[in-house]
């Protein structure tokens, strides 16, 4: 058996784990481990331009690739500057390590110089945490922080690691565990067979089902599953905005997003439905609208990895917990063997009928079934995202920021396939849309990878251009220019008799098409809509170049529909800036 | 309704602060909390109770077993069970008041651990309503430190908390 050390064990277990890429930052914590990883480690680090860019690059990555996101990063602000991202992969159970550096174990508690309490501050934004004693125990620890990270509801891990742990004059043997096996962790394998037999029945009775599709959709693999089952069943499908993709957009079951900026005829099928399949979705806050109205008349299916999921703010009927896809391929069995005994489930007529309630909604009020904004003398946000998809043939990895251009991207681009639309929906992170898209990036270099955001959310992270020109990540930012925060001056238009308090820079703005040239990036102007889409193909066209696109905007637009608030229910929503239902 | 919910968990460090964190973390309240190695070195018997409708019981014990270190867990309260908390009172026993507190202790099946001049330290172990019974009782006595242990519980019969 081979003799390592500390920090050797670190490289070669994340080797052996089959780590494609290991984003971070060094510091002298860390320093043993980055020796370790110069000397011997075939597995490329990205060194990014501040820690919190580095999470968000292992999320973009795990969110493209269902593989868990590693990041490495050193004790104290090294630690601390990586929580936000922790906290948005925690938000929306993406699996990701974190191996941060510790000070030595004789120092700790000591108020040692860059020492901070890692395990204590990640606490609760981690699903699990390890802090390592002994160099023996690193490969098995990572082995079970890998394990827990991307088993069950996936979630970020943090491994803290005591600079003595990795000291390279202290050799061990090394060994990497095939498997782990914890007797207090097991996740749910599979759902009940009786609770999935009572919910195909139940969906086999219904006459106004919805079927509403969550992140955990997309996590757990099981579009396919849930595109067979919709379509077998002819039911609409509506996802959530961390589901987008989980059901394919231009299938015509789809009624789009739900929830506060969600479609009108998703939000109107949801109010009025009388059973809803919820997967892998946990009615948060932004969709249920006031949970006491929530959908009146609907008995619930809730399927989830996560038991603590379901009944946490709205009661469901029939929960099962499990796997979506084991649970779904039951399902799509019970299904079968329900309608050959009886042919005459479910009510075709009923169901023809409930179709033709919800066309006449996607009619009326439908984002894609019409235009729902009014053209003035400025390109429309909504406008720039239609040209990104036309101009992407539906086929890009989309990020973005937090703001109106994540919710006109998330109405706008019809994404047909599972992670390809790639954001921070559970924490809302600003900063968030330029690190993942170099994730993904160097996850899929041949791929489009667009980053749609605003020039409130680039300047959170907009350091990573120069790690985009050393790792030569040619991403395409859509910058939605509208000069404002614009979110926060939607809600202070609505709320606020249009007090804009702090929700404009005033003149401050840096001119970004020179910005990105200091960094030896390609920055564009678009101020005409004649020039929209010849502009975009162009950067598009420059397969190697990083490109910023910054499009004037409408600045006084707002994101409709919008759910009213408090007090609303579903079906309440402003569907423009003087209409609502 | 208070519930006394009781588990296993791994005797690692940073285990207890998981369980803790959760309650702070989500809003539910610890009324008390008691914690031990078990006669398996590697296992802890956390006991705790809180008050809560059913529905955030149900939160609180799904969210619990959740956490990676929490091996087991049972809600004592959902079938016949024992609790017992034991208490160490440390009361002012002076002139005729010295037979009174002897007096209320031996009614309460109590034992006076401790006598000093001035003073009496008592010991009394059993529900907690008994302790607080005993409290109440206490009341023309000067009570100079109280010192709980905090619920610990056992089912009752057959049935048991082990892997
Ligand atoms: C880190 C962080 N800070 C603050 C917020 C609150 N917030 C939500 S949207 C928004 C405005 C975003 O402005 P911009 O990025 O320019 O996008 P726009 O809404 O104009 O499209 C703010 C400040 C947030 N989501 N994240």
């Amino acid at each position: 058996m081979e003799l390592l050390s500390g920090g050797e064990m670190i490289a070669r277990a994340l080797e052996d784990e089959g780590v494609e890429y290991i984003f971070g930052y060094p510091g002298g914590a860390v320093l043993h481990i980055y020796d370790a990883l110069f000397k011997d480690c075939k597995v490329p680090h990205v060194l990014v331009r501040h820690e919190q860019a580095a999470t968000h690059a292992a999320d973009g990555y795990a969110r493209a690739t269902g593989k868990p996101g590693v990041v490495l990063v050193t004790s104290g602000p090294g630690a601390t500057n990586a929580i936000t991202g922790i906290a948005t992969a925690y938000m929306d159970s993406i699996p990701m390590v974190v191996l941060s550096g510790q000070v030595q174990s004789h120092l700790i508690g000591e108020d040692a110089f860059q020492e901070t309490d890692m395990v204590g501050i990640s606490r609760p934004i981690v699903k699990h945490s390890f802090m390592v004693k002994r160099a023996q125990d690193i490969p098995s620890t990572i082995k079970k922080a890998f394990y827990i990270a991307s088993t069950g509801r996936p979630g970020p891990v943090v491994i803290d690691i005591p600079k003595d742990v990795t000291r390279p004059d202290e050799v061990f043997e090394y060994h990497y565990p095939q498997s782990v096996k914890m007797r207090s962790y097991s996740p749910a394998q599979r759902g009940h067979t009786g609770q999935i037999k009572k919910a195909a029945r139940l969906l086999l009775s219904a006459r106004r089902p919805v079927i509403y599709a969550g992140g955990g959709v997309v996590q757990g693999d099981g579009s396919e599953l849930l595109t067979r089952l919709a379509r077998e069943l002819d039911f609409p499908v509506t996802n959530t905005l961390m589901g987008l993709g989980a059901y394919p957009a231009t299938d015509r079951r789809f009624l789009g997003m739900l929830g506060m900026h969600g479609f009108y005829e998703a939000n109107m099928a949801m109010h009025h439905s009388d059973v809803i399949l919820a997967v892998g979705a946990r009615f948060d806050d932004r969709v249920t609208n006031t949970v006491s109205k929530f959908c009146p008349s609907a008995k619930i299916i809730h399927i989830d990895v996560d038991p603590a999921s379901i009944s946490k703010t709205v009661a469901a009927d029939i929960p099962i917990v499990g796997p979506v896809c084991a649970v779904l391929e039951e399902m799509l069995n019970q299904l079968q063997q329900l309608r050959e005994r009886d042919s005459s489930l479910p009510d075709e007529a009923a169901l023809q009928r409930w179709w033709k309630q919800i066309d006449e909604w996607r009619a009326q009020h439908g984002l894609w079934t019409g235009t729902r904004y009014t053209q003035g003398e400025h390109i429309m946000p909504q406008q720039v995202i239609e040209s990104l998809y036309r101009v992407t043939g539906g086929d890009a990895y989309v990020t973005s920021d937090v703001g109106q251009h994540q919710m006109f991207a998330a109405q706008y681009y019809r994404f047909d396939k599972p992670r390809r639309w790639i954001n921070s929906g559970g924490l809302g992170t600003m900063g968030f849309g330029l690190p993942a898209a170099m994730g993904v990036k160097l996850a899929f270099p041949d791929m489009d990878v667009a980053c749609v955001t605003g020039e409130g959310s680039i300047q959170m992270n907009i350091q990573e251009l120069s790690t985009c020109t050393q790792y030569n990540t040619p991403v395409k930012i859509i910058n939605l220019r509208n000069n404002y925060l614009g979110m926060v001056k939607q809600w202070q238009d609505m709320q606020y008799e249009g007090r804009y308090a702090m929700s404009t820079y005033e003149d401050s703005l840096p001119d970004f098409v020179k910005l990105v040239e200091a960094y030896g990036h390609v920055g564009m102007q678009v101020r005409k809509l004649e020039e929209l889409d010849a502009t975009m193909e162009r950067a598009f066209a420059m397969k190697d170049k990083l490109v910023f696109l910054d499009i004037f905007v409408d600045p006084m637009e707002h994101v409709y529909p919008m759910h009213v608030a408090p007090n609303g229910s579903m079906k309440d929503m402003w569907l423009s800036k003087n209409e609502r239902t | 309704m208070r519930r006394i919910i009781s588990m296993l968990m791994e005797n690692e460090p940073g285990a207890l602060s998981r369980v803790v964190g959760l309650f702070s973390q989500r809003g539910y309240n610890i009324e008390t909390l008691n914690v031990a190695a078990t006669d398996d070195p590697t296992l802890s018997r956390l006991t705790l109770t809180t008050v809560g409708d059913d529905k955030q019981i149900e939160q609180i014990t799904k969210h619990l077993n959740k956490l990676v270190d929490v091996v087991k867990l049972v809600d004592l309260t959902e079938g016949a069970h024992i609790e017992r908390d034991l208490m160490l009172i440390k009361v002012r026993a002076q002139g005729a008041l010295r037979d009174e507190v002897k007096r209320t202790t031996d009614i309460f099946r109590g034992q006076i651990v401790d006598v000093g001049p001035n003073v009496y330290t008592i010991q009394l172990t059993g529900t907690s309503d008994k302790l607080d019974s005993f409290v109440a009782a206490m009341s023309e006595v000067d009570i100079l430190e109280v010192v709980r242990s905090g619920v610990a519980g056992i089912s009752r019969g057959e049935k048991i908390l082990s892997l």
